[in-house]
């Protein structure tokens, strides 16, 4: 399947205030961004600033008080298969097995039968073969989070919206997964946006990397990581990437403690 | 009674007898471990305790029973030989196979308590007569009437097993159906839910007045409260559990690729399963209820009419045993729902207590 532009042109969104209902609070101020086809970006950003938001806006689960947002030349008004987003928690449904639930969008759109040779092989990729039948209870946290993988994959979408899907694994299963992600990145060029906490995912993974800082979270600097792949998580170019965007990170946490004052 | 000897015992055996136990079952909980230990400690008599409690219950019957003609007693007498029989058997054959023996020591302690209740039920009634005589028959007269009237029995069961089947499976599918709109939809939900809030608390059985003048056939009419008792337990849970579906889930499905009919047969019913078989239990034990009032007031037959038919009679012997029969019907049909919700449920198994 072919991968497609993202664009986002000053996007705001507002939630109204926990404490005061008439009041809304800017949770995201004039985002722009933009991804080529086939472009593997990375957001990082502190906890709060609007990371989940922005992707929820992208997926078309929610839509945003004024900015545009479109995939190739398509504004996006619903959420629709060919954007997948792979959420934060695996979500999995608790009353289907494991198989059930990687092909559940093979259901939804009804291509079951042609494709489901397609299920084993992915339930392969993220290594669940065994726990086909398991209800997700059984599972531990960082297989749930490769099965939800795994049921976003499998439709081919041309953007593919990932929030921390490689948070609850541990640092070797998350090295292979990150290696995983970019191999079939590379096979289906999928325009990829990968929200992350972890700066050397972020560089050992991305084309561009994006800083975001919070209240309200609005997009701070973007850094081109010019490294060739595979890359070296040791090699001196990506330490010092890494010692740039972690000041950078802490500026920008500064100036939201600034900004608060 | 054997527990508690246990348990006053000073506890000399080393905890590691468990699992020295030749027989320990490979498929063994704690549970199980616990009955095996105890078995093996208290031998063969705590095999013997349902036989025992059956001859205890027959001596004393048989002490009384000289007082009353033959005929009166002569089936209590005889199941009471061959429970004492059956139990002896069943002892012997729980030392060579497995299965038969771990049930017998789950069932052991609940049987014997049931028969030596029968004896004081004998003692009490049929012996000293401490209760007023008509309304109290001893445990002999209630199987003599449950023998006696078997076919009338049985046909009544029949009818309400009809009736309530009838009934029940009417209110279940209007009741999910409406329940899965309300739940869904927010405009039915607008319109409906007062109704529902209206409607559906007045018992059932206030109708029946109206019912009566409403339908040409009492049957009809009965099946219709029936349907209706069940009706608002099962449309009430279903609404709620469908709205309840966690907002998340249904975002999942949709950026899936998910439809409509997709997010509500597919994420929104099976997120609500759990409550909608709140709602059929609910539902089943309005349904008992309506089903018993209505067939004692309008239907001339059924269990709830020879309820009232045989108490129209003094035949209390005739009343108990309708009860008897009314409890087994009715537990086993609770029994079957409980048997339905725990193979349609298996996902929730570790999910909750269980
Ligand atoms: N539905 C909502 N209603 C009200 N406020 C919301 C809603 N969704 C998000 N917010 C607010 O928007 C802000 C950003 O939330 P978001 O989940 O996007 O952060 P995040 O960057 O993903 O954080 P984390 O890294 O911890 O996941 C938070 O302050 C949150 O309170
Ligand atoms: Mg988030």
């Amino acid at each position: 399947m072919e991968a497609s532009s993202l664009r986002i042109r000053e996007v705001s969104k507002s939630f109204p205030a926990p404490d005061d209902p008439l009041t809304r609070r800017l949770t995201l101020s004039n985002i722009s961004l933009s991804l080529a086809a086939g472009e593997l970006v990375s957001l990082i950003g502190p906890s709060g600033c609007g990371k989940s938001t922005l992707l929820r806006l992208i997926a078309g689960l929610d839509s945003p008080d004024s900015g545009e947002l479109l995939v190739g030349s398509e504004p996006i008004t619903s959420p629709n298969a060919e954007r997948g987003l792979v959420f934060q928690d695996p979500n999995l449904f608790p009353w289907l097995t494991v198989r059930r639930n990687i092909q559940a969008g093979l259901v939804a759109r009804g291509v079951l039968r042609e494709k489901r040779d397609e299920v084993d092989q992915f339930m392969r990729l993220v290594g669940l073969e065994v726990f086909a039948n398991a209800y997700p209870h059984h599972l531990s946290g960082g297989m749930a989070q490769r099965a939800a993988l795994a049921r976003a994959l499998i439709n081919h979408p041309k953007v593919l919206l990932l929030d921390e899907p490689l948070g609850a694994l541990d640092a070797f299963t998350r090295m292979r997964m990150q290696d995983e992600v970019l191999r079939l990145w590379q096979a289906h060029r999928t325009t990829m946006l990968l929200v992350t906490h972890d700066i050397d995912e972020a560089i050992y993974m991305s084309d561009r990397i994006m800083i975001m800082s919070p209240r309200p979270g609005k997009i701070e600097q973007t850094i081109s990581v010019g490294l060739d792949r595979p890359r070296q998580r040791t090699s001196e170019d990506f330490l010092r990437l890494r010692g740039d965007i972690l000041e950078l990170l802490h500026l920008a946490g500064e100036s939201s403690v600034e900004n608060k004052n | 009674m054997r527990p508690e000897k246990h348990n006053s015992r000073p506890e000399i055996s080393p905890p590691e007898s468990t699992t020295q136990l030749p027989s320990a079952p490979t498929h063994a909980n704690v549970d199980a471990i616990e009955r095996m230990e105890r078995g093996s400690e208290l031998g063969w008599r705590a095999h013997l305790a349902v036989p025992l409690a059956a001859l205890v219950a027959l001596a004393i019957h048989l002490l009384f029973s000289k007082r009353a003609p033959a005929v009166e007693t002569h089936s209590y007498t005889l199941l009471f030989y061959e429970i004492v029989g059956v139990s002896i058997v069943l002892s012997i054959a729980q030392r060579f196979w497995m299965p038969l023996r771990s049930w017998m020591r789950h069932m052991c302690p609940i049987l014997t308590a049931a028969i030596l209740l029968l004896g004081l039920w004998d003692i009490v009634t049929f012996g000293f007569q401490l209760l007023p005589m008509p309304y109290f028959p001893g445990p002999a007269a209630v199987l003599r009437s449950l023998i006696n009237d078997r076919v009338l029995l049985l046909d009544s069961t029949w009818h309400s097993l009809a009736l309530l089947l009838s009934g029940y499976t009417v209110g279940v599918l209007v009741g999910l159906i409406s329940g899965i709109c309300i739940g869904w939809s927010t405009p039915i939900r607008y319109w409906g839910m007062p109704l529902l809030k209206v409607v559906g608390p007045i018992p059932a059985t206030a109708w029946i007045p109206l019912a009566m003048v409403v339908s040409p056939s009492a049957v009809v009419s009965a099946a219709g409260l029936i349907a209706l008792a069940v009706w608002f337990p099962v449309t009430m849970l279903t609404a709620s559990g469908i709205s309840n579906t966690r907002a998340s889930y249904l975002d999942v499905a949709r950026t899936l690729g998910a439809g409509r009919a997709y997010l509500v047969f597919r994420v929104a019913i099976p997120a609500a399963i759990p409550n909608i078989f709140i709602g059929l239990f609910m539902g089943l034990g309005a349904s008992f209820l309506t089903l018993v009032v209505a067939e004692s007031v309008g239907v001339k037959s059924g269990l709830g009419w020879y309820v009232s038919w045989a108490q129209g009679w003094a035949e209390y012997g005739k009343v108990y045993a309708a009860l008897i029969i009314m409890a087994a019907f009715f537990s086993t049909l609770m029994t079957l729902l409980f048997k339905l919700r725990d193979h349609v449920l298996v996902w929730q198994k570790g999910v909750i207590k269980w």
